[in-house]
């Protein structure tokens, strides 16, 4: 550091300096994402689930054709089945641990980095790093789902034809109808998962330690599936988190059943809103007093 | 080198200071971080906030940048609340320990991102900091492989990205090799030069007596002298070292003798402490008892005895004189 002369020089006139917004910590977030590991991770997941289930497919067809689960029959005769299937199996599991791999981590490896102090010092508001993170973790997620959906549709169409869908209520619907329906399907999962994603926040605020998020965020929406599957909690089974990621078949159902759909909307509220205000307040109000 | 004249020689402006602590204090339980801490950095200063480890030096610093909620007290940035708005650190940078960034980054990229959050002009300082901070040659590296003091360099860019008017440092120096100790200590020199203000801790007590004007020194969580180094240099008195003849003799007729105090025997030299008039009349006193003057010369005190002296000691520094009083410009606040 011996060319010390060349230190900048101060500046003479005092001008407003631009502030900064949400948009610039999402931006900036999105772009950390691109240099993670995990985002690959969480990413390389959602290709690859869809791509073995269909190889998995292939070699069975031909021993034993069909299941005992919803749309099984269908396999081999819409690729457009692939999707729902993958979303019925991997709703409580494989895409809240996707999500919760960045949701988890977003602030909680700023705190393993020391870099929240780093950031908070600069020129944005605490509310706009929280916003800016927030959106950048359910943007992870959505792109996650339908990245997932996509890949299962091309694999599914290429193994089974992009054909004709039967609905839950027996009637024949066309492909690009179809195709709708499940794009509209993993829109209407994504009402459970931004509630994983704001359970993901608030671990991730709460303890300050990625894994512990992470983990935590899959725990809790397992518990959800464990507490539905115990007897006598029945009457709990419309209220739980875990029933709600099957409010998309209200889609395939003529005509469409918004009942479970409109309930997801509410019930998840009832627990995302808490768990991201929480979140929020902790990350407004805490002490920045590590790294 | 000159320091930057004191606060009390410059002309008020009016204008609020960079730093105004009042009755700052931190809790956590049972635990008093910090306990009531008051204090000034008046623009042009460089100022040393000196104490031992966990006196609350950080947690002091941390609050000042709105990291920490004092759990009572102010803290003004330039008359602005670093808790109510951001805007309050318009003009402040710097770091508390160790600066961090983004490991999986290079360090371009950080200082990119950081200046995206400064907003304003910030991103067209970025070649120019990675300049004056040499690592112009490493910046497309990930910070994850610099060395400690590549990570402390990169600090001070990221600081002088914001253009800053007041410039906060936590340890600057810690871990740095003598060559980078000595290129960060003209750097905080040259920026203090430009006109910037400098509020840095340190346990390097001969950096801070060579680069500040003022200190603070903090004792468990409690600022014990705040003012500037002269003041502090004043109070603890002169401290003399003194060889005769006889020393014996000598000795006696120093603590006999008016005006002279603290009188003790340090590796075979009589040491005492006293005013200018008083030694005069001592070394006649000296010889006329028959002990002629070997030698007699006043003793520097430095600010690394001081500081000991005031957060391990009693705050009287080799003489009667405790010098854990505010400086003459602070009483008169």
């Amino acid at each position: 550091m011996s060319a010390i002369e060349a230190a900048p020089g101060r500046r003479v006139t005092a001008q407003p300096r631009s502030r900064p917004g949400v948009w610039t910590v999402y931006r900036w977030e999105l772009l950390k994402l691109r240099f993670q590991k995990r985002t690959y991770l969480g990413l390389g997941a959602a290709i690859i689930v869809p791509i073995l289930f269909v190889v998995a497919v292939h070699f069975r067809h031909h021993r034993d054709n069909g299941g005992d689960f919803a749309f099984a029959s269908y396999l081999t005769k819409s690729g457009l089945v692939f999707p729902l299937v993958i979303l019925l199996f991997g709703a409580v599991w494989l895409f809240p641990l996707i999500t919760a791999l960045v949701a988890g981590d977003i602030f909680a490896s700023e705190d393993h980095n020391g870099t929240l102090k780093t950031v908070l010092t600069r020129s944005l508001e605490r509310w706009q790093i929280f916003v800016g993170k927030g959106l950048t973790a359910l943007t992870y997620a959505i792109v996650a789902i339908a990245l997932t959906g996509t890949v299962a549709v091309i694999a599914g169409s290429i193994e089974s034809g992009f054909n004709s869908v039967q609905t839950l209520s027996g009637t024949i619907v066309s492909a690009s109808k179809g195709l709708e329906l499940v794009y509209l399907s993993l829109l209407v999962y994504l009402i459970p998962i931004a509630t994983v994603v704001c359970i993901g926040l608030l671990l991730s605020t709460v303890t300050r330690n990625s894994a512990a998020a992470v983990v935590g965020t899959l725990m809790i929406s397992l518990l959800f599936q464990l507490i539905g599957v115990l007897p006598g909690l029945g009457a709990l089974q419309p209220y739980l988190l875990s029933t709600q990621f099957n409010a998309w078949q209200g889609l395939l159902r003529q005509p469409i059943d918004w009942s479970p759909i409109v309930r997801a909307a509410w019930v998840c509220a009832m627990y995302a809103v808490p768990a991201l205000g929480t979140a929020f307040l902790v990350f407004l109000r805490r002490d920045v007093a590590g790294g | 080198m000159t320091h930057p004249p004191a606060p009390e020689e410059r002309p008020a402006t009016g204008a609020p200071p960079p730093v105004e602590v009042r009755g700052l204090v931190k809790r956590y339980g049972e635990l008093e971080a910090v306990a009531g801490v008051d204090l000034t950095v008046n623009a042009g200063d460089v100022y040393g906030y000196l104490g031992p480890n966990g006196a609350g030096k950080t947690t002091c610093l941390r609050m000042m940048l709105g990291l920490i909620r004092p759990t009572e007290g102010t803290v003004r940035l330039f008359g602005r609340d670093p808790l109510q708005t951001v805007a309050a650190l318009d003009d402040v940078a710097g770091f508390v320990e160790a600066p961090t960034f983004y490991p999986y980054l290079s360090g371009r990229r950080n200082l990119e991102l950081l200046a995206a959050f400064d907003g304003g002009d910030a991103s067209d300082r970025i070649d120019e900091a990675l300049e004056t901070v040499e690592l112009t040659d490493r910046a497309r590296d990930r910070i994850g492989g610099y060395s400690h003091g590549m990570r402390q360099r990169i600090g001070i860019a990221a600081a002088l990205l914001r253009d800053p008017k007041l410039l906060l440092l936590d340890e600057p120096a810690t871990g740095l090799d003598p060559a980078g100790m000595r290129d960060m200590r003209l750097l905080i020199r040259r920026l203090a030069d430009q006109g910037m203000t400098v509020l840095l801790s340190s346990h390097l007590l001969a950096e801070v007596e060579e680069l500040c004007n003022r200190v603070a020194i903090v004792r468990t969580g409690k600022i014990v002298y705040e003012g500037a180094i002269a003041d502090l240099k004043r109070g603890a008195g002169a401290t003399y070292r003194l060889s005769t003849t006889n020393d014996g003799r000598a000795l006696a007729v120093c603590q006999a003798q008016p005006g002279i105090g603290d009188v003790r025997t340090v590796h075979g030299k009589i040491s005492f402490t006293g005013d200018d008039a008083a030694v005069a009349v001592l070394s006649q006193a000296l010889v006329e008892a028959g002990a002629l003057i070997h030698s007699l010369a006043p003793e520097t005190v430095t600010l690394e005895d001081l500081f000991f002296s005031l957060t391990e000691g009693d705050g009287v520094v080799n003489g009667d004189t405790p010098v854990g009083q505010p400086a003459p410009a602070e009483a008169s606040r």
